[in-house]
């Protein structure tokens, strides 16, 4: 049994200058122990698919699909006891996840207290633990700070510790490194590799950077304006890409280990999800659309477990031809 | 020619009752030297003083001490008018292309500005402005639009042909590129790799993306804590890092694997740097020597011929660097790539 299954999940934001569409009918599912990467550029709708799993979508929010926790279905109220327990999160930025009111080491003994209904003594002892464990150096002193007086790298191993306190079946990590320096960011997403082997925790990351991808990532969802681009495991993702929209973002991506004479852009920008174009929504971007990009095309499976959404894929066609 | 020599800045910051308390050593004892032409990058983490040394290179904000030379002119000796009118030569561009245009002035009128601003192309400033916009690959018909209608992107397009308007010699970019996402990024890499070549700018590029630096830069300059760990050409640093923080910095970029040996801890605070070697704390090799003595910043032995210079007491002795994962050659890839490549030239 699959950690989360997400069946034709779609969202719909309603707002003073129409109705937009952030998610389109995407489906996914992680098992135990792995970690899926959901990448794409900015308003592609990672977030909000996030935020659909986890039940904190903005009022004005309209959800349509099933969302299932270790095949349980995700209901309102499912969601509202799982959240902080079964179901766990960590984000962007943790200063705003954090308390400022309460000592991190409360908070973690907090969430400690919830779920193991421990005595708040006893609460304070493991919670230690927890920031020795997430490698908070001299844990029993950093336990009595504030989240401010801690460096942004430290306070995102605090949200780390909350959230493995209470053993989730799955952890969502909305671009937890995004706001960090690149060698703090090797070190939380290390330890969440770690943790998530130890604890065969599902993760869900979110992330812009195919590079985190590739590294951490055991399967991937590319998305494009809201819709699935591409879907497949991480391995083959890299190896065989099918979708333009990948295929554009691995060019355009620059490279350490030699300078390119060019990266490849993508012309344009992405469309306003209250007037997408019709039919598949990278044409107007897409130097392989032809006249049928006008429907849209369906995800299709090229190869096992692999699959995209591109009326001419696999391009190798396109490349023989 | 930019030169920077032994350029010093501390911010002091006061307690609640005045007194002080101490500086943030943002800058301490920097030198570099820009050849006309070239592109050199200065990166490192958040804090490491990158950004403030920009703004002292074109002295937004006066130094404690150090000289700077444009040119052979000494920059820090000019009066106000005359470095208002020198302003026209050396530009900035900025990282926030939200925050770097006035939302109440059209594109025409921000391009315009500087224009008027230095008695440039009087009565052909409309033509202007359009050759800038085309120059930055966009329409010119969008110069009566407001900022507020355009994408980061485009934004940080139309920041660019502000910054050029004057013709400058010399331009910095502070994370020129780093709000952007990857696809529109990759646009404004390639555009201001054009224009560094095509108008013979010297371009000094502040950012923490190596990536993007190695995409760009001639040479680089790596900083930590105020000061400058290594520098070389680009080729040499990626290639051949010498100081133990640079190959961490290189080792922790992703995509790489993630297997790689990993830096502990966190940057500590420019405040109260460490003693003797900055990196001490942080560095795998690190020996009593290094908790003492500040290593100086000397040219390496093997270099021949090129400067490369390095901060690190063992830099002879250290182990190889592991070398940067070269990514596998994929000609599918690069041919179904060269189709988001403009003027593209068969790759097969
Ligand atoms: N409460 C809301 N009301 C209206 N529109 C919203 C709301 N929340 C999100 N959106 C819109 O939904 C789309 C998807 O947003 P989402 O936050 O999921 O993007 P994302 O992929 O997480 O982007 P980023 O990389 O910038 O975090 C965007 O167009 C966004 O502006
Ligand atoms: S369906 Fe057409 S427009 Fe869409 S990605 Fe494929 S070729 Fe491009
Ligand atoms: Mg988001």
């Amino acid at each position: 049994m699959n950690a989360l299954d997400v069946d034709r999940l779609s969202i719909q934001f309603h707002t003073d200058r129409g109705v937009l569409q952030a998610v389109d009918r995407v489906s996914f599912s992680v098992a135990a122990g792995r970690t899926l990467a959901i990448v794409g550029e900015s308003g592609c709708g990672k977030s909000a698919t996030a935020l659909a799993i986890l039940g904190l979508l903005a009022d004005n929010a309209e959800v349509l699909g099933g969302i299932r926790l270790a095949g349980a279905p995700l209901t309102p109220e499912a969601q509202r006891s799982a959240r902080g327990r079964e179901l766990a999160m960590i984000f962007q930025e943790p200063m705003t996840s954090l308390n400022p009111a309460f000592t991190v080491g409360e908070q973690v003994a907090e969430a400690l207290r919830l779920h193991e209904g421990l005595s708040p003594r006893d609460a304070m002892a493991r919670a230690i633990a927890m920031l020795e464990r997430v490698r908070i150096p001299d844990a029993a002193r950093r336990a009595k700070q504030y989240a401010h007086q801690l460096s942004g790298g430290m306070r995102q191993r605090v949200m780390i510790a909350i959230a493995l306190a209470c053993k989730p079946k799955l952890l969502i990590a909305d671009e937890p490194t995004t706001a960090l320096d690149v060698t703090v960011q090797a070190q939380i997403l290390a330890l969440l590799d770690e943790l998530k082997r130890e604890t065969g925790t599902a993760v869900v990351l979110i992330t812009h950077d195919l590079g985190v991808v590739q590294d951490h990532a055991d399967d991937v969802v590319v998305m494009y304006a809201g819709r699935v681009a591409e879907k497949a495991s991480a391995a083959k993702l890299f190896a065989m890409p099918q979708h333009p929209y990948t295929i554009g973002l691995l060019g355009a991506a620059p490279r350490l280990d030699s300078k390119r004479a060019r990266l490849a852009s993508i012309e344009g920008t992405v469309p306003d999800l209250r007037n997408p174009p019709p039919g598949c929504r990278f044409a107007p971007r897409c130097p392989f659309a032809i006249a049928a990009c006008e429907i849209t095309p369906p995800l299709v499976e090229l190869a096992p477990g692999h699959f995209a959404a591109c009326i001419r894929a696999p391009l190798d066609v396109v490349l023989a031809a | 020619m930019l030169e920077l020599d032994a350029m010093v800045k501390h911010f002091p910051f006061r307690d609640s009752l005045g007194r002080a308390r101490g500086a943030v050593r943002a800058v301490d004892g920097v030198s570099l030297a820009v050849p006309k032409g070239s592109v050199l990058a200065i990166v490192g983490e958040s804090g490491c003083g990158k950004s403030t040394l920009g703004r002292l290179a074109l002295r937004l904000i006066e130094p404690d001490s150090g000289s700077l030379r444009f040119d052979g002119e000494d920059i820090l000796a000019l009066k106000p008018a005359a470095l208002r009118s020198k302003r026209r030569e050396m530009q900035l561009i900025f990282q926030d292309p939200f925050a770097s245009l006035d939302p109440r002035m059209t594109v025409e009128a921000a391009i315009t500005e500087p224009l008027i601003l230095h008695k440039l192309h009087r009565g052909r400033q409309r033509a202007r402005v359009a050759e800038l916009l085309e120059r930055v690959g966009l329409r010119p018909e969008l110069a009566r639009r407001w900022p507020h209608e355009f994408s980061g992107g485009q934004r940080q397009r139309i920041a660019i042909a502000r910054a050029l308007a004057s013709e400058p010699r010399l331009i910095i970019g502070d994370e020129p590129v780093s709000a952007l996402d990857v696809s529109v990024q990759a646009q404004v890499v390639n555009l201001l790799g054009d224009l560094i070549r095509d108008l013979g700018l010297t371009f000094v590029l502040i950012s923490h993306d190596l990536g993007v630096v190695r995409q760009i830069a001639d040479r680089v300059a790596v900083m930590y804590l105020g000061q400058i760990v290594e520098e070389a050409p680009a080729e040499k640093l990626f290639r051949n890092p010498r100081h133990p923080y640079t190959r961490a910095l290189l080792a922790a970029v992703p995509g790489q694997g993630g297997a790689l040996k990993l830096l502990e801890g966190d940057i500590p605070s420019p405040i109260a740097p460490p003693a003797g070697c900055r990196f001490h704390t942080r560095c795998p090799y690190a020996e009593a020597i290094c908790r003492e003595v500040p290593p100086p910043l000397v040219q390496a032995q093997e270099a021949a011929g090129q400067i490369h210079l390095a901060a690190c007491h063992f830099q002879d002795t250290l182990p190889p660097a592991t070398p940067i994962r070269e990514a596998a050659a994929d000609a599918r890839l690069a041919r179904l790539q060269s189709f988001f490549i403009p003027n593209r030239e068969p790759t097969a």
